[in-house]
């Protein structure tokens, strides 16, 4: 079988096309492609690079708004921040490799992620990093944690990009199947922004950056096919990465772009050579000429077919006038990477391409990338939770639930992990990560740029619709908490197979959830990433549609604090009693994942938000969202271990609900004694409870005679620092 | 202050530094001008004081600061040094300033074996160091520190010379001032954070001052440093 061999319908079923689209090939074609046009097909118009199951639906999700610049469809998404500034962001997974090989497959995933963002001329200034891992005791997961936290850390790390938050959950459901889900966001001029068009026929291409290997051929299809129990014999197809290069291609190509030599630039991705150039091609409407015998390879006897398919990472493709070619090469040679010529824009819609002198290719933009299969694929319904009369919850010894609960993996510190990334690097990170949200400053400015990602899989796994709105919500709450108003998210939606109508179903759901809440939030999607096939021997993993929103605070003056003081006031803004469905008092205590999960209320959401951003935006309270484990996890939270409180519920309530309850657009919020008239005036005609006062060592809950809960804080602190111990070792 | 009078410092930059453009921001904050000198250049650019900043200077290719050392600007520095001028490292600039033996010692990985971000406290045990100069005697500062071989060894001849000497500038310790096993993030023999040549113009530390030069950044515990180095230039 060799490169330019004609294609057989064996073969496309091989690369995980259907007999249907291997005959829409022909007819495209006109004619029967060679392995190597075969290959590029597959890649193409794989589930992973077309969005062939997906994107149907994309329709239902608001993408505009005043601050929108770019919208889906670029390498990321731009929003204007006001004073000439640009914010840049995207959120990419890379779940199957990570399982695969866990320490590249992260690292690579962060790499990636990093390129989407400085291809468009903004240098990348936060990354946060959404992971779902399996049940801890299951062999290799303690394995997979550590790989992946040490993947993202060194990538990071080196290339000097913070990494200031995130989230860390874990469910049986991802045992065969964890997620990785990167998020980067970059800061711009808005002149200065650049887009991937391969524009002006005569134009030069050029290849930039890490010679190509073997490395992750068919990378793209294996994200697009689900595990069986042969996944490990799959790691050569996992990338390595080489976060010092990335590093010199972040500042070669800012540079580039900075000094104005260049027409478009885009990263070799998903797919390598072949999205990028096709991408580019079809943007700009041109074709290209290329000569695969110019690509610089790592390895002696690479054919069309791997140079193509290849997915060695550091690697770039420029579009450079012919007389500025002598500057981009001399930029590269500052910093020492390679670059040279491959190819010419030209008249018409082909990518041609030669090989050793004769012709290895000759395919058409159009069908290969907007033509590619869409798919509305039957999806039926999700079931609505079953009603569950919840066992009586009173008399409850709540000390002992409380460890429980804390000694959980679901709600242990991520400290342990988070020591590992390096946060501050940049020199403007004024919040990271343990905190609601993220928080940095654009350098020179009192710009505050804020993000955080958001999922709670439970949630979605009972109710997709609502699972999906909560998550935006949340994000609204935790960015409200550093004082930031919403602007817009990124999204990634992790699901099982598109083929299972079930999984579909939950899909469908998802999106129209997460789309009502972004119109009711004014937050509208401007990027986003699709993980279909996560699913192992037909398993599938919870639905998973992560959140990642991005909030401005336009000038920032105080820096928020998510811990209370000695002698500070303590509220409870919104409904005093939360919700017990889909909780993490009913998932760890009494081992049920049960719903109903409450649906989001817009107008009450929007409004506590609003007070509590501006109460933190004068520095007049510390703000804490009530989520995973409630009210006195929140509690031990904003305690920092340090510093206690004699708190009260008031009675006629329930205590569970208060205690444990979770959603319901909760905040714990504290206050210095001399601001707190002003700030129970600032929330008039919101619900508020005073709940007491913080000092002392030891958290007191009580309800009028009744004591609670008292326990020392430190120790409570402790119990969530020890539950992921096991990292300090693997 | 005019622009022409701001004191001059030199930031070198690396293949792979990143701690470059944060440092220089420093410099500014402290009332300095920054000048970003390139590793293959043969000169400081006049500049009187300079910066070695953190990162991973060529990848960390074989060893921590290792190809960093024989790069052109480096043997500047030395002559800088030797002349009397202001050198400071940070994190990876410490690391190099080792392996071109400005600094005695070697950083091996942290006892964890893996990277550690956080922050610590350091007592000031030197002040008659023109660096250091802006602040007082057993002051305890806090900033963080981003690396993976921060773990300071040295023959313990050469420790016991160094301390005699009073070469241990900066020491991890708690928030009170006080030395221990658990206010020792890395390892570290005998809790060093920070060193100092003996004549006094050569600093390397691991934490990172340039990173807190603001209450916005939590703090500016490391703006007296950075003011320190500008004021000598």
């Amino acid at each position: 079988m060799n490169w330019d061999s004609p294609a057989t319908i064996e073969l496309a079923r091989e690369h995980g096309l259907t007999a249907d689209e291997y005959q829409r090939i022909l007819s495209v074609l006109g004619r029967t492609p060679n392995l190597t046009e075969l290959g590029i097909f597959a890649a193409l118009w794989s589930e992973h690079c077309s969005y062939k199951s997906s994107r149907v639906h994309f329709s239902r999700f608001p993408i505009n708004g005043p601050r929108v610049l770019q919208g889906p469809g670029e390498n990321a998404g731009i929003v204007d921040v006001g004073a000439g500034w640009v914010v840049v962001f995207k959120m990419e997974s890379h779940n199957h490799p990570s399982f695969i090989e866990p320490y590249q497959g992260a690292a690579t995933g962060v790499g990636g992620i990093l390129r989407d963002v400085f291809t468009m001329g903004a240098r990348p200034v936060m990354l946060l990093d959404s992971l779902r891992f399996g049940d801890p005791r299951v062999p290799r997961m303690k394995h997979l944690v550590d790989g992946v936290v040490r993947g993202v850390g060194d990538y990071g790390n080196c290339v000097g990009v913070p990494t200031v938050g995130g989230e860390l959950d874990f469910h049986p459901s991802y045992n065969g199947n964890i997620l990785v889900n990167a998020m980067c966001v970059g800061v711009a001029r808005r002149d200065g922004i650049f887009f991937a068009h391969a524009s002006g026929v005569g134009n030069r291409i050029v290849y930039l950056g890490s010679r190509t290997g073997r490395d992750g051929i068919h990378g793209a299809t294996m994200a697009s096919d689900t595990f069986d129990e042969t996944a490990a014999e799959m790691r050569p197809t996992v990338q390595v990465g080489d976060p010092f290069t990335e590093k010199l291609l972040i500042e070669c190509c800012l540079e580039i772009m900075a000094s104005g030599l260049v027409v478009g630039i885009q990263d070799m991705g998903a797919a390598g050579l072949t999205s990028s150039a096709f991408e580019m091609a079809a943007r700009a409407g041109a074709g290209l000429a290329l000569d695969l015998s110019r690509v610089p390879v790592r390895t002696e006897g690479m054919t069309p077919y791997e140079l193509m398919l290849s997915e060695s990472q550091e690697r770039m493709l420029l579009v450079v006038t012919p007389e500025n070619l002598d500057g981009v090469f001399a930029i590269c040679r500052t910093w020492g990477l390679d670059a040279c010529e491959i190819g010419t824009v030209i008249e018409g819609t082909d990518v041609v391409a030669t090989f050793e002198g004769r012709p290895a290719f000759r395919l058409p933009v159009g069908p290969l990338v907007d033509d590619a299969p869409r798919y509305d694929r039957p999806h039926v319904p999700p079931e609505p939770a079953p009603l569950v009369t919840f066992p009586k919850l009173t008399n409850r010894n709540w000390a002992a639930d409380l460890r429980m609960l804390l000694a959980a993996p679901q709600l242990a510190s991520p400290g342990r992990v988070f020591e590992q990334y390096d946060q501050s690097v940049g020199g403007a990170t004024v919040v990271g990560p343990g905190a609601d949200a993220a928080l940095v400053t654009i350098p020179g400015t009192r710009i505050g740029i804020a993000a955080t990602t958001d999922c709670n899989s439970l949630a979605c796994g009972l109710d997709p619709f609502w699972g999906a709105a909560n998550a935006v919500a949340e994000a609204v709450r935790n960015l409200a908490c550093v004082g930031a108003e919403p602007v817009a998210i990124t999204d990634c939606l992790n699901f099982g197979s598109p083929e299972n109508p079930r999984v579909m179903g939950q899909f469908v759901s998802a999106v129209d959830g997460m789309a009502e809440a972004c119109r009711e939030f004014g937050t509208p999607v401007v990027s986003g990433n699709v993980s279909f096939y996560n699913e192992t021997s037909g398993a599938a993993i919870l639905p998973t549609p992560t959140v990642g929103m991005v909030g401005l605070v336009p000038e920032l003056r105080h820096r928020p604090r998510g811990n209370w003081q000695a002698g500070e006031t303590v509220f409870l803004l919104g409904p005093l009693e939360g919700e017990l469905g889909a909780s993490r008092y009913m998932q760890v205590v009494l081992d049920l994942e049960v719903g109903p999960v409450p649906p989001v209320e817009y107008g009450a959401e929007r409004a506590s938000a609003a007070a509590v951003r501006d109460l933190v935006r004068l520095g007049l309270v510390a703000a804490k969202d009530i989520s995973d484990g409630g009210l006195v996890v929140a509690a031990i939270e904003m305690s920092h271990g340090a510093v206690g409180a004699d708190l009260a519920i008031p009675s006629g309530r329930s205590l569970v609900r208060t205690l444990f309850g979770e959603w319901n657009g909760r905040y714990l919020i504290a206050v210095p004694a001399d601001f707190e008239s002003a700030v129970v005036r600032a929330c008039e005609g919101l619900p508020i409870t005073r709940l007491g006062v913080a000092g002392g060592g030891s958290l007191g809950f009580r309800c009028g005679t009744r004591v609670l809960l008292d326990e020392q804080v430190a120790g409570l602190s402790l119990l969530r620092e020890e539950a992921l111990k096991w990292l300090e070792v693997s | 202050m005019s622009a022409a009078r701001r004191p001059r410092v030199a930031v070198v930059v690396f293949p792979g530094s990143n701690c470059d453009r944060d440092a220089m921001a420093a410099v500014e904050v402290a009332g300095g001008e920054a000048v970003p000198v390139w590793h293959a250049s043969h000169d400081l650019g006049g500049c009187a004081a300079v910066i070695l900043p953190g990162g991973f200077s060529y990848g960390d290719y074989l060893r921590a600061g290792a190809m960093a050392a024989h790069s052109p600007v480096m043997q500047a520095v030395r002559h800088h040094a030797a002349d009397g001028g202001t050198v400071l490292g940070i994190c990876n600039g410490f690391q190099i300033l080792l392996e071109v033996g400005l600094l005695p010692g070697a950083m091996l990985m942290n006892r964890s074996l893996r990277f550690i971000c956080r922050d610590v406290f350091l007592r000031v045990e030197r002040t008659d160091v023109p660096m250091l100069g802006q602040l007082r005697k057993e002051k305890v500062l806090r900033l963080p520190i981003a690396h993976k071989e921060g773990n300071w060894f040295a023959d313990p001849e050469v420790v016991d010379w160094l301390e005699n000497q009073g070469a241990v500038a900066l020491r991890y310790c708690d928030g009170d001032g006080h030395s221990g096993e658990g206010a020792n993030p890395n390892g570290a023999l005998n809790d060093v954070a920070g060193l100092v040549n003996a004549a006094g113009n050569v600093l390397g530390m691991m934490p990172h001052p340039e990173r807190r030069v603001g209450s916005l950044l939590g703090g500016s515990d490391g703006l007296a440093i950075i003011r320190g180095l500008v004021e000598v230039a």
